[in-house]
């Protein structure tokens, strides 16, 4: 996949592939001045190495950012990681025994795909509507579990504006998911880099904050999408005894995370307001989002479904199941000049076929809408093939 | 000598493309040659143009670069390049006229019938694919008549499995080829020289776990057991390098090729296809062949330099 994924690089192809936030509007005079502040009073300090669990400082900011939608953590329940990415193969490499079970999303996010294969975890994926995880069939695949035998170690979830489903899970799913972790004895994997990106409506209670510290729930959240994926910073929220555990993971990954990024953003958090760049970026995404949404309206020549995202940067959407999306990828770059993301790597199982993951944030809105006419000229190509094969013709 | 790898390209195999360059141009900077690489882009004429290198190292794999396209532009430009010249790239990208060949020097190859796209499209061919498979019965391999990798390929057992399958396979080329699956062992054999060329050893490619020798397989380490030489009979890894021979004088190639065949349960062998630009990546089956016949990689790239040529 990723082989093929090479060619959406190239210039002349339209790529809606990526998960790119926007970076264009970070403002360079912010960004100068953050880097004055950096290297005028702690220039030595932000060029050494640091503590593994991240900057105390950054710590106690990182607490007023979880407190912003809610969730209450003191800076002994955090560690900084490399990314939110590190903070899923930390918490994957903490729990997993190769066969262990892992519940995930169907579809869940590509980039966990390689966490779970690396620590060799039997993925059963619980499929989601548009409230989210689907906690019924949670609730059965725990019982055919137990029947077995078996328990599932983690369920690995993201219930904000969904990578790459779009969808947000409700407020009685989210209680249910925590229910379900005490009776069924599992780790809840909360994966929240997108609550900040919302477009509409009121934050929901994170996972986290619902287990009310039982110690039930491991919280990862990210910079990459409220300031920029460049920075590689993210953090963790868990118990005592899991951080303990994940510390000694990352001292053996990486010792601890970029000193210079981590200083940057402590600088930027204390000397200005977060919350006015991310509303800026919201207000960029919702107008791509829009002009996403209405390409997909007036391209697509077939049945196509999708959902229109309060927030994140992702439309998932359904084609008719006769296509499958990983040829029409490879018609889509050669042909049509356009990238997208295959549903089947959304899958450990095989599944999602005839789906794809499209991505706003990354492209102007005139992109977006030439992007998706290719997509929509490709489909079509398939679609009248399809016709030809039908023996009802 | 100025040595320009041309790479990368517009293709499917596009990533395989750069993880072979990787490996000749190491070897390249070893053997003292000045590289220039070019990911071969709308500016590669010019690009070619201002460097003017000495000789032009191919290493397109897949559409643009392995089917006579860009032997064509280096012959305008007078350009000595490495590999196959423009003909033969041609004949071997296409499998059909790869096929064709074949069957006329009476070299054995799976019986097979070709379509395009527009044959079902406004022909309505699909009422054609029931007398294809009686004549050649099941299990079909379906596959695009131009593409490298065996992207795009699939295993057909039984009627109701050609629609997907050539809508897939046709999704990577407008012509679609059902062949007759001939069950057996996959070989190899990379030829080498222009005048007077040789085949290196037999590699057997033995896929773990999987159905057939597929894109994952191929490029992913671990997914296929690559053994060099084959563990086959003496006489039959004679046969099997006088076949490639044949294949490659047949087709017109030169510098080096690889013959993909299989050997099946009687002993007989068949050739499936002829790859004008082997993979060199770490997983491929050339490097592996030269790593048994004791010449190893870097000395291949050697050659195909000395022999780079025009015409």
């Amino acid at each position: 996949m990723r082989d093929l994924m090479s060619l959406s690089e190239r210039p002349e192809i339209i790529s809606l592939a990526g998960g790119f936030p926007n970076t264009e509007s970070f403002p360079r005079e912010v960004f100068d001045d953050v880097v004055a502040r950096m290297s005028s009073d702690h220039l030595a300090s932000a060029l050494q190495y640091g503590p593994t669990e991240g900057l105390g400082e950054l710590r106690e900011e990182i607490v007023k950012v979880m407190a912003h939608e809610g969730a209450v953590a003191r800076q002994a329940d955090l560690i900084v990681t490399t990314g939110g990415q590190q903070g899923i193969d930390l918490a994957v490499r903490t729990f997993v025994d190769p066969g262990d079970v892992v519940l995930a999303e169907g579809p869940t996010y590509p980039g966990a795909v390689p966490c779970f294969t690396t620590y060799e975890a039997d993925v059963n994926h619980v499929p989601v509507d548009e409230h989210g995880l689907r906690t019924d069939v949670l609730e059965a695949a725990l019982a055919r579990l137990a029947a077995k035998g078996r328990s599932a170690k983690l369920l690995y979830t993201i219930p904000n504006f969904h990578n790459p489903a779009g969808v947000t899970m409700s407020l009685e799913r989210r209680r249910k998911v925590v229910e379900l972790a005490r009776e069924h004895d599992f780790m809840i994997l909360e994966d929240n880099p997108y609550g900040q990106i919302r477009f509409e409506g009121e934050p929901l209670p994170t996972l986290w904050e619902l287990d009310e510290g039982a110690g039930r729930a491991i919280y990862i959240s990210t910079f990459s999408k409220i300031l920029a994926p460049g920075l590689r910073l993210g953090w963790v929220a868990a118990p005592a005894p899991v951080l303990r555990k994940m510390n000694l993971g990352k001292q053996a990954a990486d010792l601890n995370s970029s000193t210079l990024t981590q200083r940057f953003v402590l600088e930027y958090l204390r000397a200005y307001d977060w919350r006015e760049h991310v509303d800026r970026l919201n207000a960029i995404y919702r107008s791509r989002r829009d002009a996403m949404v209405s390409a997909l309206q007036r391209e697509m020549p077939v049945k196509t479904e999708w959902n229109t995202p309060s927030g994140g940067l992702f439309v998932w959407a359904a084609l008719p199941d006769y296509i499958d999306t990983s040829d029409l990828l490879a018609e889509a770059t050669t042909r049509h000049q356009v990238a997208f993301v295959p549903g089947s790597a959304a899958y450990l199982d095989g599944q999602g076929t005839n789906c794809m993951r499209l991505n706003f944030s990354g492209s102007t809105e005139e992109t977006i809408a030439e992007g998706v006419r290719r997509i929509g000229a490709a489909v079509g190509d398939m679609a009248e093939l399809y016709r030809a094969f039908r023996v009802d013709r | 000598m100025r040595v320009a790898v041309l790479k990368g390209g517009g293709s499917l195999e596009r990533g395989v493309s750069l993880r072979s360059a990787e490996n000749v141009e190491r070897a390249l900077e070893h053997l003292g040659h000045e590289v220039i690489p070019m990911d071969a882009d709308d500016q590669l004429v010019k690009t070619l143009r201002a460097e003017h290198p000495d000789v032009a190292f191919v290493v397109l794999h897949g559409k643009g670069g392995e089917d006579g396209t860009v032997q064509e532009l280096l012959e305008i430009l007078g350009i000595p390049y490495t590999g196959p010249g423009v003909l033969a790239c041609q004949r071997s990208w296409d499998k059909v006229v790869a096929k064709a060949y074949f069957e006329a020097s009476q070299i054995p190859t799976p019986a097979a019938y070709a379509f395009s796209g527009d044959a079902f499209r406004e022909l309505g061919a699909a009422d054609a694919l029931s007398a294809i498979h009686e004549r050649l019965g099941f299990p079909l391999v379906i596959k695009p008549a131009k593409q490298g990798s065996a992207l795009g390929i699939g295993l057909a057992q039984e009627p109701g499995d050609l629609p997907k399958l050539l809508m897939s396979a046709l999704s990577y080329d407008d012509r679609v080829l059902i062949e007759r699956l001939v069950p057996g062992r996959e070989l190899a054999v990379s030829v080498l020289g222009t005048d007077e060329p040789w085949a290196l050893p037999v590699v057997e490619a033995v896929p773990v776990d999987r159905e057939f020798y597929d894109f994952e397989a191929r490029y992913t380490v671990g997914l296929t057991d690559l053994h060099a030489p084959a563990d086959i009979p003496d006489a039959v890894a004679e046969q099997a390098a006088q076949l490639a021979l044949a294949c490659y004088r047949v087709l017109g190639c030169r510098g080096f090729s690889r013959v993909d065949m299989i050997l099946d349960k009687a002993g007989d062998l068949w050739v499936l296809e002829v790859n004008a630009i082997p993979g060199m990546t770490d997983t491929s089956l050339l490097p592996k062949a030269a790593e048994a016949s004791g010449i190893g990689f870097e000395e291949v790239v050697s050659r195909l330099v000395e022999d780079a040529t025009l015409g």
